[in-house]
C-alpha cells in the first residue's frame, strides 16, 4: 500500500506549489499584453502629449474659464442623469426580474439598445425628437420646458446612453436574491415597503451604487449623443468632451490631452473610490 | 394555540401538491411532518403559515379561521432550511427586526428592544456574537440565531421548515436534544418537517406521516413504529426484510425458503412477509417454523448493536436483508463475511398483494 502511495506521487510530479489550474502564465501574461496595448500605452500617450507644456501653461489650459464651466455643466449634468438612472434603471430591472408579461425577451433585449446604437444617432434621434416642432418638444414647449439645446437636453442625452449600465448591473443581483429572506421578513410582520427598505435595498445596494457609477463616468465622456443636442453655447451648454473636440480642430493637442487627462483622472477616482467602498460593503456580506 | 386543517388542497401547475389534508396539530405539542421529497411536507408548512395559499379548505388556528389571513398577521415562527439570516444585518439586529418593524403603538422602547435582543442570544447561547455578520458564523450557530429572531416575536406557533438538513451529523443531534429543551421550557406549538424519519421519531409528540399529497397516518413515535398501517409507513419507517411467496396450507413459500403461519391463519393466494430487524434472529440452522438460509454480505460494528447485512441464498429479495444482533452476541457468535446463516422470526406483518393493512404474526408461545 505504502509503494504504492509513492510510486503514484513521483509518477505525478506534483511539485509542492504548483497550480492545479493548467494555463496560468499564458492566460496572466496575455490579459497583461493586452491591457498594456490596448490601456495603458494610450494612456502613456495621453501624458507624454501634456509633458511638452510647462506646468503653468497646463495650469493655464485646464481653468481656462470657458473649459472650467464646460467642467461644471457636465459634472452637473452627468450627476443628475446618473441619478435619474439609478431610478429608473432600478425599476427597470426589478421589472423585468420579478414579473412575467408578454413581451418580456423584446423589453429585455432593447434594454441594451443605447450600447448598440451609434450615438451620433442617438443623438440626432433625440435632438429631433425634442426640437421645438418635434414629437415630445411641442409638448414640452406648451408647457414651457425647452430640452433641445439647453443643458436639459445634455441630461437626456447622457441619460439615454448610460441606462443599460444600471440595469445590467443590478439585474442578475436581482435575479440571485433569495425569496425566503423576504418571506422570512414579511412573516416577522414587516409591510411590503419595510421589507424593500430594509431586505432589498440593501441587497441591492453595490450592484446599484457600481451601475450609478458606471452610468456617471460614461456620462463624463459622452460625446456623439450629446453635441447633436447641447446647442453648444459656451458658458451655458458646452460639454468637456467638445472643449477637447474644439482644441484638436485647431491642432492643439497638447492642449486637448491636457483637458482629456481632467476627465481621466476624475473619473479614474471615482471608479476607484466606488470599488473599495464595494469590496469593504461586500467582505462584510462574505465574512471574509 | 392548536392548528386545524380542514380539507387543504394545493396544485402547482398540473402537479397536485396536497390532497385533501385534514389534520388537527393539538397545543403545546412537537410536531413531525414526515416523508420522502415531493410529498407535500413543505408545502403544507408553508401554507400553515400563510406564505402559499390554500386553494380549498381552511386553517384554523384555536378554532379561529385564518384562511385569509395574511402571513404578516398570523404571527408565527418560521424557521426556514437555509436561515435566511439577513446577511447585511449584524447577528443582534437580525433578532430585532421583528421587533422593530412592529407599528408604533406595539413597538418597545429602543433600549427595551436591546434587553429583549440580549435576553435571546443568551437563551440559544451565543450572546458573544452579538455584533457578528451571519456570514461569520458555522450552520449550527446561524440556525440558532434563525430560531431566536423567530422567537422574538413570542409567536404561539412556530414552524420550522427541514431546520437540522443542512448541517453535519453531530451538530444535528445537539440542536435537536436543544430544540426539544428549549420546547419543554416555552411551551409553543410547533410543527417540523423532515425526510429523516430518526430524526422524526425522536423529536415529536406526534408524527404525520406524508406521502404524494397525502397523510398516510398520524400517531405517536412508538405506534407507528410498532403498528404502520400501511405498506407506505412500514417501508419509510426503518429497514424492513420481506419475503415474497405463494401462501399454501399455513407455508409461505419461494425458492428454497419457507415460513410456517402460527395456528390460526387461513388465508391462501400470493403474500408478503414484512420483518423488522430486530423481530428476526439469526441461527447457524434453520428453525423448525422457518427455513430463510442467508449469506453475511457486510458487517457494520458501529453503533448499540452489530448490523448484519444479509442475502438470500436460493430465493430473491428486492433489498437485502438487515438483522441486528447484540454485541456480545456478536463476539459469541463471531460470524464472517461469507458465511451462512438462517433467519428466525419472532414477531411478523402479513400483507396480501391487494391489502393495505397488515396482520400481525406471533411465533414466540407466552
Amino acid at each position: 500500500m505504502s509503494r504504492n502511495l509513492v510510486g503514484f506521487a513521483s509518477a505525478s510530479q506534483n511539485k509542492p506549489g504548483k497550480r492545479v489550474l493548467p494555463g496560468f502564465a499564458l492566460s496572466l501574461g496575455i490579459s497583461l499584453l493586452f491591457i498594456g496595448l490596448i490601456l495603458l500605452l494610450p494612456l502613456t500617450g495621453l501624458i507624454m502629449q501634456t509633458s511638452g507644456m510647462s506646468l503653468a501653461e497646463y495650469w493655464a489650459v485646464i481653468t481656462d474659464e470657458r473649459v472650467v464651466s464646460s467642467y461644471k455643466v457636465t459634472l452637473w449634468a452627468a450627476a443628475i442623469a446618473s441619478l435619474f438612472n439609478g431610478v429608473v434603471g432600478l425599476l427597470l430591472a426589478w421589472v423585468l426580474v420579478r414579473y412575467e408579461f408578454w413581451g418580456k425577451p423584446l423589453v429585455d433585449a432593447l434594454m441594451d439598445l443605447p450600447f448598440a446604437l451609434p450615438t451620433a444617432v442617438a443623438g440626432i434621434t433625440l435632438a429631433a425628437l425634442f426640437s421645438e416642432g418635434g414629437w415630445y418638444g411641442q409638448f414640452l414647449t406648451a408647457l414651457g420646458i425647452k430640452v433641445a439645446f439647453t443643458p436639459l437636453g445634455i441630461v437626456v442625452a447622457m441619460s439615454f446612453t448610460s441606462l443599460p449600465f444600471v440595469v445590467r448591473t443590478v439585474q442578475p443581483v436581482l435575479e440571485d436574491l433569495a425569496p425566503e429572506d423576504e418571506e422570512a421578513a414579511v412573516s416577522m410582520g414587516a409591510g411590503d415597503w419595510t421589507v424593500f427598505r430594509r431586505i432589498l435595498f440593501p441587497a441591492l445596494w453595490p450592484a446599484l451604487m457600481s451601475g450609478v457609477a458606471l452610468s456617471f463616468t460614461r456620462s463624463l465622456g459622452e460625446f456623439g449623443a450629446v453635441i447633436f443636442i447641447a446647442g453648444n453655447m459656451p458658458y451655458v451648454s458646452e460639454i468637456t468632451s467638445l472643449m477637447i473636440f474644439v482644441r484638436l480642430q485647431e491642432y492643439d493637442y497638447a492642449a486637448a490631452s491636457a483637458i482629456a487627462s481632467v476627465v481621466l483622472m476624475a473619473s479614474l477616482v471615482l471608479l476607484l473610490a466606488i470599488n473599495l467602498w464595494q469590496a469593504r460593503y461586500l467582505r462584510r456580506l462574505h465574512g471574509r | 394555540m392548536s392548528i386545524s386543517l380542514e380539507g387543504v388542497n394545493k396544485h402547482f401547475g398540473q402537479f397536485q401538491a396536497l390532497k385533501d389534508i385534514s389534520l388537527d396539530i393539538p397545543d403545546g405539542q412537537l410536531t413531525g411532518l414526515l416523508g420522502p421529497s415531493g410529498s407535500g411536507k413543505t408545502t403544507l408548512l408553508r401554507i400553515i403559515a400563510g406564505l402559499e395559499s390554500a386553494e380549498h379548505g381552511r386553517i384554523l388556528f384555536h378554532g379561529k379561521d385564518v384562511t385569509r389571513l395574511h402571513v404578516r398577521e398570523r404571527r408565527v415562527g418560521f424557521v426556514f432550511q437555509h436561515y435566511a439570516l439577513f446577511r447585511h444585518m449584524t447577528v443582534a439586529q437580525n433578532i430585532a427586526f421583528g421587533l422593530e418593524v412592529l407599528p408604533r403603538a406595539q413597538r418597545p422602547p429602543a433600549a427595551e428592544i436591546r434587553r429583549q435582543v440580549a435576553d435571546l442570544l443568551e437563551m440559544v447561547q451565543l450572546g458573544h456574537l452579538s455584533s457578528r455578520y451571519p456570514a461569520q458564523l458555522s450552520g449550527g450557530q446561524k440556525q440558532r440565531i434563525a430560531l431566536a429572531r423567530a422567537l422574538a416575536m413570542k409567536p404561539e406557533i412556530l414552524l420550522l421548515d427541514e431546520p437540522f438538513g443542512a448541517l453535519d451529523a453531530k451538530v444535528r443531534k445537539d440542536l435537536r436534544r436543544w430544540l426539544r429543551a428549549l420546547h419543554d421550557e416555552l411551551h409553543f406549538t410547533s410543527v417540523f418537517v423532515t425526510h429523516d424519519q430518526e430524526e422524526a421519531l425522536e423529536l415529536s409528540d406526534r408524527v404525520v406521516v406524508m406521502s404524494a399529497g397525502k397523510i398516510e397516518q398520524v400517531g405517536g413515535p412508538q405506534a407507528l413504529y410498532a403498528e404502520p398501517e400501511s405498506r407506505f409507513v412500514f417501508d419509510f419507517l426503518g429497514h424492513v426484510n420481506v419475503l415474497g411467496g405463494s401462501l399454501e396450507q399455513q407455508r409461505l413459500s419461494q425458492g428454497d425458503a419457507w415460513v410456517q403461519m402460527p395456528e390460526g391463519v387461513d388465508c391462501a393466494g400470493e403474500m408478503q412477509l414484512y420483518l423488522r430487524p430486530h423481530e428476526v434472529r439469526l441461527q447457524n440452522c434453520p428453525a423448525l417454523h422457518a427455513h430463510l438460509p442467508l449469506r453475511i454480505e457486510s458487517i457494520s460494528l458501529i453503533g448499540a448493536e452489530v448490523r448484519l447485512e444479509l442475502t438470500p441464498c436460493g430465493w430473491d429479495a428486492q433489498e437485502p436483508w438487515e438483522v441486528g444482533i447484540s454485541h456480545v452476541e456478536f463476539n459469541r457468535w463471531q460470524p464472517q463475511r461469507g458465511d451462512r446463516c438462517y433467519a428466525v422470526p419472532d414477531v411478523g406483518h402479513l400483507f396480501g398483494i391487494e391489502q393495505t393493512r397488515p396482520r400481525t404474526l406471533n411465533w414466540v408461545e407466552d
